[in-house]
């Protein structure tokens, strides 16, 4: 399809969104990256049943976190799609990519410069 | 089981934020089953901590260690030689834990980084339900193993009470009546002649009424 997408977003490829865990999204903040989404098939398409299910629940124990201690839970987002849309995972990347520039930088990575 | 549950956030930075140093200390053993203080609610916790006061401009060291247990000396004793590096420790252990380490490691503040909240079970994931409350004479071979002391409000050894409606407790109508359980299992054991004896007064002296317990076995004292 060769569609672009956001040279910004740094894919992460797992088994199934079930994979990805709370701590694997605050890591991904702790080193500054500025968002973070998962994109997982569309609910109730799930090969394992209830992957993006897990997922879903993470992102959003993420998002609480990351408004606790400031980082700001608006930056980590669940999306989800069917394996054959290419089209709207381009445009997910984008709709990401425009809300974190919106956001700016991840506070963390300008207050470890700050400190440095 | 010990069922623990996590502490806010929030909680956990007022008892830290006056140190510098802090380690995460982590139980592999209950508090990881319930998903309370294992190693990753030890990591989730200590990168939440450091995100937190890199951003209000605070140098925070936060280490984090996940110990097989907290509650045996041996296991204790593996961070004797780290401890030094830190002037705080929040423990992910049990009650149990976090008293152990504060008494073995006399100079140095420890804070409990859950709630413990009862003896139970996992009945499912993310759902944990009281069973036990260690009464020290344990009474189960007579209620068809269904425990009155920890599943009837009231406690109650001749139950039920008046207040058992449609299998249900008084107190809360989606906590079934144990006394309801207990004569369920008794009739599908074929046991019902056991129901018929009366429970003399419990002691309650094992329980916590006779003060803090202790187990002494001599035959395995070295
Ligand atoms: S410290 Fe508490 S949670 Fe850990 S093993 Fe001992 S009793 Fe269980
Ligand atoms: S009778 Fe006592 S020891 Fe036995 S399960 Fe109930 S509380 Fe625990």
């Amino acid at each position: 399809m060769r569609l672009s997408y956001p040279s910004s977003t740094k894919i992460i490829r797992v088994p199934c969104t079930g994979k990805v865990d709370i701590l694997h999204i605050l890591r991904a903040f702790e080193k500054g990256a500025d968002g973070v989404y998962a994109v997982g098939c569309m609910e109730g398409d799930c090969h394992f049943n209830s992957g993006n299910f897990r997922a879903r629940k993470r992102v959003e124990q993420a998002k609480k976190l990351l408004d606790t201690v400031g980082v700001g839970g608006e930056r980590v987002q669940m999306f989800n799609l069917s394996s054959a849309e290419g089209p709207r995972f381009a445009e997910y990347a984008r709709e990401m990519d425009q809300r974190i520039r919106e956001l700016g930088p991840n506070p963390i990575k300008l207050a470890m410069k700050k400190a440095a | 089981m010990i069922v623990a549950d996590r502490k806010p956030i929030e909680e956990i930075i007022q008892q830290v934020e006056a140190h510098r140093n802090v380690l995460i200390l982590g139980c592999n053993e209950c508090v990881t089953v319930c998903e309370a203080g294992g190693k990753k609610e030890v990591g989730i916790l200590a990168s939440a901590l450091r995100m937190y006061f890199i951003n209000n401009g605070k140098d925070m060291r936060i280490d984090e260690i996940t110990l097989e247990r907290q509650c045996d000396h041996e296991y204790l004793e593996e961070i004797r030689d780290r401890i030094d590096r830190y002037d705080a420790v929040v423990s992910l252990a049990c009650g149990v834990g976090v008293q152990f380490m504060a008494e073995k490691y006399l100079s140095k503040p420890v804070y409990p980084g859950v709630n413990t909240c009862f003896l139970g079970v996992t009945e499912k994931r993310g759902l944990w339900t009281e069973r036990c409350q260690a009464c020290g004479q344990c009474i189960l071979a007579n209620t068809a193993g269904i425990c009155p002391i920890s599943r009837c409000a009231k406690r109650i050894l001749n139950g039920p009470c008046g207040g058992s409606t449609k299998g249900k407790c008084e107190v809360n109508k989606d906590l079934d009546c144990a006394w309801q359980l207990i004569v369920d299992r008794l009739k599908s054991l074929g046991r019902m002649d056991d129901y018929e004896k009366l429970f003399s007064i419990k002691d309650w002296s094992t329980d916590r009424a006779g003060g803090p317990r202790k187990v002494v076995r001599e035959d395995v004292q070295i």
